[in-house]
């Protein structure tokens, strides 16, 4: 059967290796219930998706964690201390890229440096290398029209790369670039879990890319929202990259994700 | 090649018009409107007299001190109510009143007040000039990308550095074009004023070449003022061009 909903105590997770953990967290819009009562953890130096379908909620709870909004109840911990607002140990990548159309790429991703106080030399020195990682060497002084889609999310990742923050805010990251650059998107972004030492929270409304990339997959259910089940693909993780999508756990988890889905999509 | 072609086009358009405008001025349409030959020679000849340059003198007093005073108070007072809901209630129906009232009708309140000299003046360009620049810089500071506004909050920028770095770039463009649109209103109200309170400067020429049917001179003075209107612009484009280099394409994330 699938990994789902299955405790903790099967996995290796010891309480100090919670990056994040939400509690009871609920948000109102005036009337509306946007979130209710929320609580759940986020595994360090691991990926977990937020899956749900629109109006489920997972992005404000992602602008929650962020610290862009304020829960109406309960509070979010980083590394066990509650935050108050946007810090240094969160870094956010936007749906729409963010960039600063007046900035070359270099200012761009130097910009979150910039806003941090870090001298012009260095955050542009610190730039040039994650610029570099993420493949983008030549277009230093080019402007965000100049670039493709698929490039400009590249410069919004290196901007938030680049101010080595702990845990990396991720909303719907590849939802505006092309079905091409998306998987290449998708395997980069499962390298950089492998690689950096950082945790991510993804949302996604993709169920293919959230198990594709998830060590952990949330699926959040709207009206209030609410987390419906956990699902750790974790048998996938072990797996080459280039045969996920035909294995059949893969196929087995997105089908069962869909199942529990498909009554709350219109 | 590509280049040159804009430049073509320019010199085509203005040969267009200069070609009409003789024609239309050897018709004649009217024993009052003489042909652009006959305007530029009165030109040259006002340049070679200097007279034309005393004109200007006069006339760019209330012009730059207005659109001075109308760019910076008027990008500050946008930017503030822009920024804030309370003042956007309280200054914006002022600006739009400016924008819609009858400016000839409110010189002889100016001239009662202020009396005839360079206060008037500067006054009728600061009314024509300014409203569209805050009403501009205000509609651009409200409609700034939220997602810009929010990367900035989430890498933990100052309010300052938000309005500074984010706020003011992102609105620029249509800063820029309530500049532009502002200072060509300056023009007019500048003309205005030399036409309506005292006549002074290029609205002296205008004046006086008229009294006594010199149209030429009429004409060249009207002239001379529309091409520095149009450079003026220019420059301005310039410096936007300058200052926000990515901006001319528009945004990234359209």
């Amino acid at each position: 059967m699938l990994q789902t909903s299955q405790p903790t105590a099967s996995f290796p997770i010891a309480a100090t290796d919670i990056a994040v953990s939400v509690r009871n967290v609920s948000k109102n819009y005036g009337a509306v219930e946007a979130l209710k009562n929320l609580s759940l953890d986020f595994p360090r130096g691991q990926l977990t998706s937020l899956l749900g379908p629109s109006g489920c909620g997972k992005t404000t709870l992602l602008k929650i964690i962020a610290g862009l909004l304020n829960p109406s109840s309960g509070d979010v911990e980083v590394d066990g201390k509650p935050i108050a607002g946007p810090g240094r140990d969160r870094a956010f990548v936007f749906q729409d890229f963010a960039l600063l159309p007046w900035a070359t790429v270099l200012r761009n991703v130097a910009f979150g440096l910039e806003l941090r106080g870090v001298a012009k030399s260095e955050r542009e020195a610190i730039a040039e290398k994650y610029i570099s990682d993420v493949g983008l060497t030549g277009f230093e002084q080019s402007f965000p029209h100049e670039l493709s889609g698929g490039m400009r999310q590249r410069v919004g990742l290196a901007r938030a790369l680049s101010v080595d923050a702990d845990v990396l805010l991720m909303d719907e990251p590849f939802s505006a670039v092309d079905e091409q650059t998306r998987r290449k998107f998708q395997e980069d972004l499962l390298s950089l879990v492998a690689n950096e030492n950082k945790t991510f929270i993804f949302v996604t409304h993709s169920i293919e890319e959230a198990v594709y990339v998830s060590d952990q997959i949330a699926v959040l259910l709207p009206r209030p929202s609410r987390v419906s089940e956990i699902i750790r693909p974790v048998g996938l993780r072990e797996k080459d990259m280039s045969t996920i999508r035909r294995d059949p756990e893969y196929l087995d988890i997105v089908d069962s994700i869909w199942d529990s889905l498909r009554t709350y999509v219109e | 090649m590509t280049n040159n072609r804009p430049l073509l086009l320019k010199f085509l358009s203005a040969a267009l018009v200069f070609g009409a405008w003789e024609i239309a001025g050897r018709i004649p349409v009217s024993y009052a409107f003489p042909t652009f030959l006959e305007s530029m020679q009165a030109l040259i000849a006002m340049i070679l007299d200097g007279s034309l340059f005393v004109a200007f003198a006069e006339t760019l007093k209330p012009l730059v001190i207005g659109v001075a005073i109308s760019a910076v108070l008027g990008i500050a007072v946008g930017l503030w109510v822009g920024l804030n809901q309370f003042f956007e209630w309280l200054f914006s129906p002022i600006f739009i009143v400016m924008q819609a009232a009858p400016l000839a009708a409110l010189i002889p309140l100016l001239v009662m007040i202020y009396g005839i000299g360079l206060t008037s003046k500067i006054f009728v360009v600061c009314i024509m000039a300014m409203p569209v620049i805050v009403l501009n810089t205000a509609s651009a500071v409200r409609n700034t990308p939220s997602s810009l506004t929010e990367m900035g909050r989430s890498f933990q920028a100052s309010q300052a550095e938000l309005v500074l770095k984010i706020i003011i770039p992102a609105a620029s463009p249509v800063i820029f074009s309530g500049l532009r649109l502002g200072v060509s209103a300056g023009f007019i109200g500048a003309i205005l004023s030399e036409l309506k309170i005292t006549p002074t400067g290029v609205g002296d020429i205008i004046t006086y070449s008229r009294s006594i049917a010199d149209y030429a001179s009429m004409y060249a003075a009207i002239f001379s003022i529309i091409v520095l209107a149009v450079v003026f612009l220019n420059l301005l484009e310039k410096l936007e061009h300058h200052l926000f280099e990515g901006n001319v394409r528009g945004y990234a994330s359209d």
